[in-house]
């Protein structure tokens, strides 16, 4: 067909494997993993708990050092960077700048001691910014984004619920704009309406700056809502991947079947 | 070719078969070398009787299922594209701008007020520039620009306009509907695939709808659907093809 095939993507898995030291058997957490993400898009892993997930996403996020396989990241000035090649300062950098990472425990992704202004102007800072009143007026920018009561600025977020810590998180990690968003279980817990919330914040941000989101869920009803791709995991290995209305809607794989057959109308 | 010729949609030997593997891999052929054209102007009306695949064909026009066999080329903004074996990036432009579907349920993001539903798919379709800021004003005016299209057909289709500004998961069926309809219509697309468009929409609003789809063809676009009410159907379609025979 004459029509040029999509852009270049954002990030690129190939043959990525990785078995726990601790594993008693040879059993794989993950298994040739491939996987392309692009920018403006939302996609979402689903399965299991167990099925590899949350490992994919971390060996992604160059947190595990995978046994087998490559993640290649294009940067921001179109460089095209092998992510476990790079070393732990580049890592650092990039996990600060052009990444972010969202916690399943919110309290794991912010720093309890601090304010909920400084959580958020602590990558700023990381940046270089040290005018107080741009910090401050930009960590009230998204409080406001995130629909945080800006009268909460100066408190520790050890006094917010879930999702107050979810949203303040969620400000943190895209207060500096990053270009690739990893997500794990971040509704999870939630209340269904400050789930709804945060899915929508998720969405139109994902829309309006055009930010790459991988996002690791086991409700399906979250991917249908939120992500334009879903890839299924079962054993380690992804079964099927495509258009998450097409995953969910004619799935292929017998596991699929079994996922999508077993919720109330995903 | 005389581009005027050249079919819109060209829907050739397409195959379909669900494999059920819970039960214990139970095969159901539902599509069988469907073979037919569209061209621009035209309301393709799928008939059979249930069963037949007619809401399977729309959901592999769609992309939402997958075609054994056969190809869908569809002339779209970017040049010719067979739908068939379209990467999921493909698929997602296209229907971003060239391929609507009004389905028989609205699925949305909760706390999306219906007309920011309806003006989304617009500014989907033509976002504002890209910009560094989130507030930036480029967007916000594209959002208004969409909001009001959004308003004139809501209005169009009857919806109250108190109801504008929520979101539409406590409407009723009918009213939920036209948000459906008026998301459907409200960018002009290369393809429109309808299925059962005026279910649950009364006698005025079932008129609204057929105005609609007549504006559409005369917009030149080339319509796919399933109309059940055989007054619509009459005043739509210009010409029917019969599933679960090869039509052409």
């Amino acid at each position: 067909m004459p029509m040029n095939d999509c852009t270049e993507p954002l990030l690129r898995v190939r043959g990525l494997s990785h078995r726990f030291a601790s594993a008693r058997d040879e059993r794989h957490a993950v298994r040739d993993a491939d996987l392309d993400l692009h920018a403006g898009e939302v996609v979402a892993i689903v399965g299991e708990s167990g099925s590899g997930k949350s490992t994919l996403l971390n060996c992604i996020a160059g947190r595990i050092a995978p046994t087998q396989g490559q993640v290649h990241y294009r940067s921001a000035e179109d460089r095209w960077l092998d992510v476990h090649a790079l070393t732990e300062r580049q890592q650092r950098v990039l996990a600060r700048t052009e990444w972010g990472f969202v916690e399943q425990n919110a309290s794991e992704g912010l720093r309890l001691q601090v304010s909920a202004g400084a959580n958020i102007g602590e990558r700023l800072m990381g940046q270089g910014e040290r005018h107080y009143g741009r910090l401050r007026s930009s960590a009230e920018r998204w409080m406001q984004r995130v629909e945080l009561d800006i009268d909460r600025i100066d408190d520790s977020p050890r006094a917010f619920s879930g999702g107050m810590r979810q949203r303040l998180q969620i400000a943190r990690n895209l207060v500096t704009r990053p270009r690739l968003v990893l997500l794990d279980e971040p509704t999870s817990g939630l209340d269904v309406s400050v789930q709804a919330r945060l899915l929508d914040l998720i969405r139109m941000l994902a829309t309006r700056m055009h930010l790459c989101a991988l996002i690791v869920t086991h409700d399906l009803g979250v991917a249908r809502l939120l992500a334009q791709r879903t890839l299924v995991m079962r054993h380690g290995r992804i079964v099927e991947q495509g258009l998450t209305d097409r995953v969910l809607d004619d799935p292929q794989h017998p596991y699929t079947q079994l996922l999508v057959s077993s919720v109330v109308a995903p | 070719m005389n581009d005027d010729l050249a079919p819109r949609l060209s829907v050739r030997g397409l195959a379909k078969h669900f494999t059920l593997h819970l039960r214990g891999g139970v095969r159901l052929q539902v599509l069988n070398d469907t073979t037919f054209d569209v061209h621009r102007g035209e309301c393709i009306a799928l008939v059979g009787a249930s069963g037949r695949g007619k809401s399977t064909l729309m959901k592999c026009l769609f992309g939402s299922y997958g075609a054994d066999a056969g190809s869908l080329r569809f002339e779209s903004s970017a040049g010719l594209v067979d739908i068939a074996t379209a990467s999921p990036q493909r698929m997602l432009e296209l229907r971003k701008r060239d391929i609507s579907y009004v389905s028989q349920f609205l699925r949305a993001v909760p706390r999306v007020p219906a007309l920011d539903i309806v003006a989304q798919r617009l500014v989907d379709a033509e976002p504002a520039p890209p910009s560094d800021d989130l507030d930036d004003e480029a967007h916000e005016r594209r959002m208004d620009e969409a909001r009001e299209h959004a308003r004139a057909l809501l209005g169009r289709l009857n919806l109250p306009p108190t109801l504008w500004d929520l979101p539409p998961a406590t409407f009723s069926g009918g009213e939920q509907q036209r948000v459906n309809v008026a998301k459907g219509f409200v960018q002009p697309a290369r393809l429109l695939l309808l299925d059962e468009p005026t279910a649950s929409l009364d006698a005025a609003n079932r008129r609204v709808v057929v105005e609609l789809i007549g504006e559409a063809r005369s917009r030149g676009t080339a319509i796919v659907g399933i109309f059940h009410d055989e007054g619509v159907r009459d005043a739509v379609a210009t010409r029917c093809v019969e599933l679960g025979q090869a039509t052409s």
